[in-house]
């Protein structure tokens, strides 16, 4: 019995050409419809992603390219504007320096000025003391000499002396 | 123990209707297996898009080991719809075999030597005709005096020995795995309490083995289908 099952397998004996015809039909409608359901869509949806893939690449890539630019750029400017700020210092401080001597020069004439007028000043003080000195020295000598000579006059020509002192006075007046 | 086969005389053909029933079983399951899959397809892939996207490049990887993908291309699909229907195929009849009135109904449709027999008869075929499509009937018809000319019955002897070995050894590697089965199951088992108990780690085993024997066989069902139509379609050697 288990022979008998072993030798003659599970072909039950005779030609089956009806289940060759069958598996042959059957296989290849599966093959179809498996193209046209499943391994169709799949394969597209395979290649889709890969050229997601490979445009996304692209994309990095070409942004990359472009911060490095940028980065460039933005180096580039910082560089300029330090320079600028360096120029800008220099330059203030320059100016700086320049204003400085401007404004001692300005103080030193100016001190010049005040020095030479105080100076011209005292000159014209000193000048008008002597005068009013030489003045009064004048006045005192001829007061003494009027003292000296009025010990010797008489009493009209004293008399007479005075009238004309007070003429003159009044003249004067 | 010895099962009947349901034979049936159609138009002078015979079928035997449990091929015929296993055959459909096996290729709807493929179908139903696939379609749901790919049904919300995503350019994130989940779940069973990942496994089918890991079998597509299973295929891709066996076919590029053998020829490069300009030519091979064309032979994703076959080798795809080939190693998923007689992975499913191998597996079927690995849980249950059914009998109905002495005659067995459930069973590996490659458990039948005339399934794997058309099979690799179609392979073969196929790569005949690839042959002929890709290099031209000369170029075609002088690889086989190459690379000497005495050698055209080996040749010819090949092509046939091609067909016979793919065919034969899926069916003799999944025909012995269930016969061993059914004997551990229909034989052990019935021989009482006793047997029944001896019965349960074997088979446990064996059926393991059978899960490995059967992913193997379809592994190289593919990959030999690969080899051959590798060995008609390109150019040089």
């Amino acid at each position: 019995m288990l022979t008998n099952s072993l030798v003659l397998g599970a072909a039950g004996g005779g030609f089956n050409g009806g289940d060759i015809l069958y598996q042959l039909i059957m296989f290849i409608i599966l093959l179809a419809l498996l193209k046209k359901f499943a391994w169709g869509p799949l394969m597209g949806i395979m290649q889709q992603r890969e050229e997601h893939i490979a445009s996304e690449i692209q994309a990095a890539e070409e942004s990359r390219t472009e911060a490095k630019k940028l980065l460039e750029e933005q180096r580039n400017l910082l560089k300029e504007a330090r320079t600028e700020a360096q120029g800008l210092i220099e330059n203030a401080k320059k100016q700086g320096d320049v204003q400085r001597e401007e404004i001692v020069a300005a103080a030193r004439t100016e001190s010049e000025r005040i020095k030479e007028s105080a100076k011209l000043e005292i000159e014209q003080q000193k000048e008008q003391a002597v005068a009013a000195i030489r003045e009064q020295v004048a006045s005192l000598s001829v007061l003494i000499a009027s003292k000296v000579i009025e010990k010797e006059l008489s009493a009209a020509d004293q008399e007479k002396l005075i009238n004309e002192y007070i003429q003159e006075a009044g003249e004067k007046r | 123990m010895h099962h009947e086969a349901p034979i049936k005389e159609f138009l002078g053909l015979n079928f035997n209707l449990s091929n015929v029933l296993m055959i459909t079983v096996a290729s709807a399951i493929v179908f139903i297996i696939a379609l749901l899959s790919t049904r919300r397809l995503a350019m994130k892939p989940t779940g069973m898009q990942n496994f089918f996207e890991w079998i597509m490049d299973f295929v891709k990887n066996i076919i590029n080991s053998t020829m490069d993908w300009k030519t091979g291309g064309r032979f994703h699909i076959l080798g795809l719809t080939l190693i998923m229907y007689i992975f499913v195929s191998n597996m079927l009849g690995l849980p249950f075999a059914i009998t109905y009135d002495h005659t067995l109904w459930w069973k590996s449709p490659t458990a039948d030597p005339v399934i794997t027999l058309t099979l690799a008869a179609m392979v073969v075929g196929l790569s005949h005709y690839y042959g002929v499509k890709l290099k031209g009937v000369g170029e075609y018809g002088r690889d086989f005096i190459r690379p000497m000319p005495f050698l055209f019955p080996l040749k010819i002897i090949e092509e046939f020995a091609n067909t016979l070995t793919l065919g034969l050894r899926l069916y003799g590697n999944i025909y012995a795995g269930e016969i061993l089965l059914t004997l551990l199951v229909g034989g052990l088992a019935h021989a009482g309490v006793g047997g029944m108990l001896a019965a349960i780690i074997p088979t446990l085993v064996w059926q393991g083995f059978s899960i490995f024997v059967g992913s193997i066989q379809a592994f190289i069902f593919c990959m030999l289908t690969m080899v051959y139509m590798a060995h008609k379609v390109s150019q040089d050697h």
